[in-house]
């Protein structure tokens, strides 16, 4: 048996993957925001309240050319709409969370998600602590990154391109090993086929939206079918019962 | 400034909005709907699907380098994965791989 483990030790350890690719893109959002001219207040106001990834890359251009802020709202919802999918999807596993669940929600990243869905909350540990300290600590490396790229962001000299590959190994690696726990893979081939073809179809800046109808409406399918024949079961059974 | 301001308010907003509304709809005292429960419990599958593709669309096929990089940094990623199962080592030898091909080989 192995002993207790402590909690922060733990989330550390949890989060690590994380950590590279939040140093990294966070830096390199420091940089883009320093050249831009906006300088570290309005970078870590960033990544502090809006802590989006992909939305604070895209809103660069966005505060250069003083848009409209309802359509800067309107991005926002766009770019980041495959967060409903992350909140359906950690319903349960925050139910019970109480007064961390507020901060829980607010920073349910991409990669937080990706850590938290496949997490297995070892039993003598609070759930709601676990989660949170996990957000945390993505969080601040997050916040760190992008001090450090306004910072010292000049004065970085090794060729670092191919280091944000960090994040897609580790989606990869949380599809691979839930693919590996899991007897049926008509999620999963759902979510990369859908994706794959509503790419092709709309492309690289359309098709999050289109992909996750897809999705929903194949998964909804299922739903119905399955239940359909769960039902055909229960009333295959009454018939034998009565016989 | 006071623009960017404004604009900033509306990130957070709008970002807000794709985090919460789950909870809102489907609030913890009520019971959920079973199509919602059953999609929360398929959902993280597809959604894992739906990061990888996003994360490799600007690959190209035709050009650059064909997304030769890419297949085999994400091949060794999943194949240590499967292997090892050791998350950081997958990770770390994927990333270096992927770093190594795309500024010494490609």
């Amino acid at each position: 048996m192995k002993g207790k483990r402590n909690i922060y030790a733990y989330a550390f350890e949890k989060s690590f993957p994380v950590m590279v690719g939040y140093l990294f893109l966070g830096a390199a959002y420091g940089i883009l925001m320093e050249t831009g001219g906006y300088g570290i207040g309005w970078a870590l106001a960033m990544s502090v309240f809006v802590y989006a990834g992909s939305l604070q890359y895209a809103s660069i251009p966005m505060l250069a050319a003083s848009v409209h802020p309802l359509y800067a709202f309107l991005m926002a919802i766009m770019i980041n709409a495959r967060h409903l999918f992350y909140g359906i999807s950690m319903l349960g596993k925050y139910h019970d969370t109480g007064r961390k669940k507020p901060y829980l929600i607010f920073s349910l990243t991409d990669e937080t998600f990706s850590v938290v869905c496949d997490e297995k909350v070892p039993e003598y540990m609070n759930p709601g602590k676990l989660y949170f300290l996990i957000s945390l600590f993505d969080q601040s490396y997050w916040v760190l990154g992008t001090l450090m790229g306004c910072v010292i962001g000049s004065f970085i000299t090794f060729n670092s391109s191919g280091l944000d590959f960090a994040l897609t190994a580790l989606f990869v690696v949380i599809f691979t090993s839930q693919w590996m726990e899991q007897k049926n893979h008509a999620p999963a081939i759902t979510g990369v086929a859908a994706t794959f073809l509503c790419l092709q179809i709309f492309g690289e800046e359309f098709f999050i939206i289109p992909s996750m109808i897809v999705i929903l409406v194949i998964l909804i399918a299922g739903y119905f079918h399955t239940n359909k024949k769960d039902e055909d079961t229960v009333s295959g059974e009454e018939i034998n019962y009565g016989e | 400034m006071a623009n960017n301001m404004w604009i900033l308010l509306a990130l957070v907003a709008g970002t807000l909005i794709t985090r919460f509304l789950p909870f809102l709809v489907f609030p913890a005292g009520k019971e959920t709907p079973r199509f919602i429960e059953y999609l929360g419990q398929k959902l993280p599958y597809a959604s894992m699907g739906l990061l990888v593709v996003y994360c490799l669309k600007g690959v190209h096929v035709t050009t650059g380098s064909h997304g030769i990089p890419e297949l085999i940094a994400v091949a060794v990623t999943a194949g240590l994965q499967v292997w090892r199962k050791n998350v950081l080592l997958s990770i770390s030898v994927g990333t270096i791989i992927y770093m190594l091909l795309i500024q010494l080989v490609f």
